[in-house]
């Protein structure tokens, strides 16, 4: 089943009730008050945030003609992203992972190498979050559930070699990809943006370029807070994209739209559940769909 | 990026003075910033509406309006009023039975492993001989954590990767009697809300364990839905209380007003470093501050 059915199906009941009167209220129609009452609350529960919320109701209110199309293309304008991956000509394709505590980094760094390896790629794991306890542990069970390469250090050593030794071995091994996993950190500490500094650092001396991708990874149910992640991290590490983990809940990850607004930065994958198969690339239509529903 | 909610209230105010009277006009846009500021710190939309509502009602009375410091005087209703919801003073544990269990849930990734670990700390601090039991069989080395977490602070850990939730959970109160134990702290796997089965396995392992404390872990980063998650696992598990992880970043922690407001239980801890001395007992008088992003304001108040 394609992304687009997926989350279709899981929405059918919401789409019959609330989305639906959404939908009535607005098709064929300009914005009025009681609508754009209706719409805000809808916004602000999926975590858009006050400002993007009338960003989006301001230009809903200049344009002419259908109220429902409108809101679609002015959401698309602001997902409207080239998301494609920064794959160098040359192997090997390195993704640095990071975010706050407990988002999913791990699990989609598994996701992401069970992808490659589905593509017929070889690929590395980097085992660079040292600090949580069982951390190494888990990625090598998803080393060995999807087919990767584990690199790995003992527990508090330092990540930097960590990410070093993986970039190294897939020179030396001709591997096609490495993921890095990264220790959860707050943006606000500082030592430890610092460390997360150190691992790009490092991993550029061996590959100018990489990493190729530094993907933030952001839990669906966020809130305003979000918005302050993604500028830090993007100012550390410079961030290249999003993934948007747990949209199998029922949160409406609404922040990522103020991050991509604001910040520029576009949702490159969608996390939908715990196993392997479970991510997805982001497909904007699909997104307005998940977001104006309740 | 936002600017203080006092600020822009002295603002509100400032406008009129020397102007004579405040009007209901006044009022309504402080209302309306109060509002804002709220809804950036992620309590949740239908909470902030009726919190506002509430607040309203009370400035419109004599006292904000004829008032010489209405900034004050209104700050002084709104942070009154959040006190009101959140309770005055610290909720401790509530533990009876001997060993007392006590139950962590929550959604993947809130914080429950580690909390559950911070709190066997504490309570060993306190003199207690806590147990603490690996019930997460799903989530890759979720058992290799807690053992790992147990050892660093010399607690045991009931685990076998050849059972179920339920299974280990009946084993470590066994275990938990014939050992003298006097709590049993139960760490379970992540899970939504609208996960029927895993939900079902929480009311089974309750069913068994008869918990004094079942605590639902929040992250303080969550946005709109936490009302929906809490009100969720509440009707289920009918909970004791919250756990907010995550506090040591700069979150507003909007969602300890929601949960609080949708469910009616307390929270009881906050946790404020990955570490394993994070864990502080909650004081809600303390937070109202940081919800409407207000430096400390209670010095101005006191002055009222
Ligand atoms: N429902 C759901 N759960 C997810 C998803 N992605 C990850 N999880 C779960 O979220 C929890 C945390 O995932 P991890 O991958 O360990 O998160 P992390 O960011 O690496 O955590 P730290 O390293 O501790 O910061 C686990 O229980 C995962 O199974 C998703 O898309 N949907
Ligand atoms: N900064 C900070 N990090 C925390 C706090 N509590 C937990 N964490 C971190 O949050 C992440 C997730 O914590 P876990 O205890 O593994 O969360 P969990 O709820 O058991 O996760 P699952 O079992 O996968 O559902 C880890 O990186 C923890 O170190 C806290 O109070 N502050
Ligand atoms: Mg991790
Ligand atoms: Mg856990």
């Amino acid at each position: 089943m394609g992304l687009f059915d997926f989350l279709k199906k899981g929405l059918q009941k919401t789409k019959e009730t609330f989305f639906g009167r959404v939908v009535k209220l607005l098709k064929g129609k300009k914005l009025d008050d009681e609508t754009r009452e209706e719409l805000e609350e809808l916004l602000i529960q999926a975590d858009v945030g006050v400002e993007t919320t009338e960003y989006i109701l301001e230009r809903l209110e200049e344009k002419d003609g259908d109220a429902l199309e409108s809101l679609k293309e002015i959401i698309l304008e602001i997902l409207n992203f080239d998301t494609k991956l920064n794959v160098p000509p040359e192997p090997p394709f390195v993704i640095m992972v990071v975010g706050v505590n407990g988002t999913g980094k791990t699990t989609s760094c598994g996701k992401l190498a069970k992808m490659f390896v589905d593509e017929g790629k070889s690929v590395v794991l980097a085992a660079a979050d040292t600090f949580r306890a069982a951390a190494i542990e888990q990625l090598k069970i998803w080393g060995e559930r999807v087919g990767a390469t584990v690199i790995s250090h003992s527990e508090g050593a330092d990540p930097a070699a960590v990410a070093f030794d993986a970039v190294a071995h897939a020179l030396a091994r001709n591997k096609d990809v490495v993921i890095i996993d990264t220790a959860g950190r707050l943006h606000t500490k500082k030592n430890l943006m610092e460390e997360l500094r150190k691992v790009h650092r490092v991993v550029k001396k061996k590959i100018p370029d990489a990493p190729h991708e530094t993907l933030l990874v952001i839990d669906a149910t966020t809130g305003q807070n979000g918005l302050v992640q993604a500028k830090i991290f993007k100012e550390a590490v410079n961030v290249t994209g999003i993934i948007l983990t747990k949209l199998d809940g029922t949160a409406k990850g609404g922040i990522t739209l103020a991050i991509a607004r604001e910040l520029g930065i576009p949702i490159k994958f969608i996390g939908v559940g715990e196993k392997a198969e479970d991510l997805r690339p982001f497909d904007p239509e699909a997104f307005v769909e998940v977001l104006i529903s309740e | 990026m936002f600017e203080n909610l006092q600020e822009k209230l002295s603002r509100v105010f400032k406008n009129l003075s020397g102007r004579g009277k405040i009007t209901e006009k006044n009022v309504k846009d402080a209302i309306r910033e109060v509002k804002l500021s709220l809804l950036e710190a992620d309590v949740n939309y239908k909470v902030v509406k009726e919190f506002v509502d509430h607040v309203l009602q009370k400035a419109l009375g004599e006292e904000v309006l004829r008032s010489l410091t209405p900034d004050q005087q209104f700050i002084k209703i709104v942070r009154d009023e959040l006190v009101r919801i959140m309770g005055e003073k610290n909720e401790p544990l509530r533990l009876v039975h001997r060993p007392a269990p006590i139950m962590m849930v929550g959604l993947q990734g809130s914080g429950k492993t580690t909390t559950c670990a911070k709190l066997a700390k504490l309570l060993k601090k306190e003199g207690r001989n806590p147990l603490l039991v690996a019930a997460d069989l799903y989530r890759p080395a979720a058992v290799d954590q807690l053992v790992k977490l147990g050892n660093q602070i010399g607690v045991n850990v009931v685990h076998d990767y050849n059972k179920t939730p339920v299974e280990i959970v009946k084993e470590a109160v066994d275990v938990a009697e014939s050992t003298g134990k006097d709590i049993l702290i139960v760490d379970t796997a992540g899970r939504l809300h609208i996960d029927e089965e895993m939900m079902k396995e929480l009311e089974e392992i309750k069913k068994i364990l008869n918990p004094d404390e079942i605590l639902l872990v929040v992250d303080a980063m969550m946005g709109q839905d936490a009302v929906n998650t809490a009100k969720v696992f509440d009707e289920r598990l009918d909970l004791t209380g919250f756990v907010v992880t995550k506090m040591d970043g700069d979150a507003r922690g909007g969602v300890i007003l929601s949960i609080k407001y949708v469910t009616g239980k307390p929270v009881k801890f906050i946790g404020t470093s990955e570490k394993i001395d994070g864990l502080e007992p909650f004081h809600p008088d303390r937070i109202a501050n940081r919800i409407l992003g207000m430096g400390d304001v209670l010095s101005l108040i006191e002055k009222v």
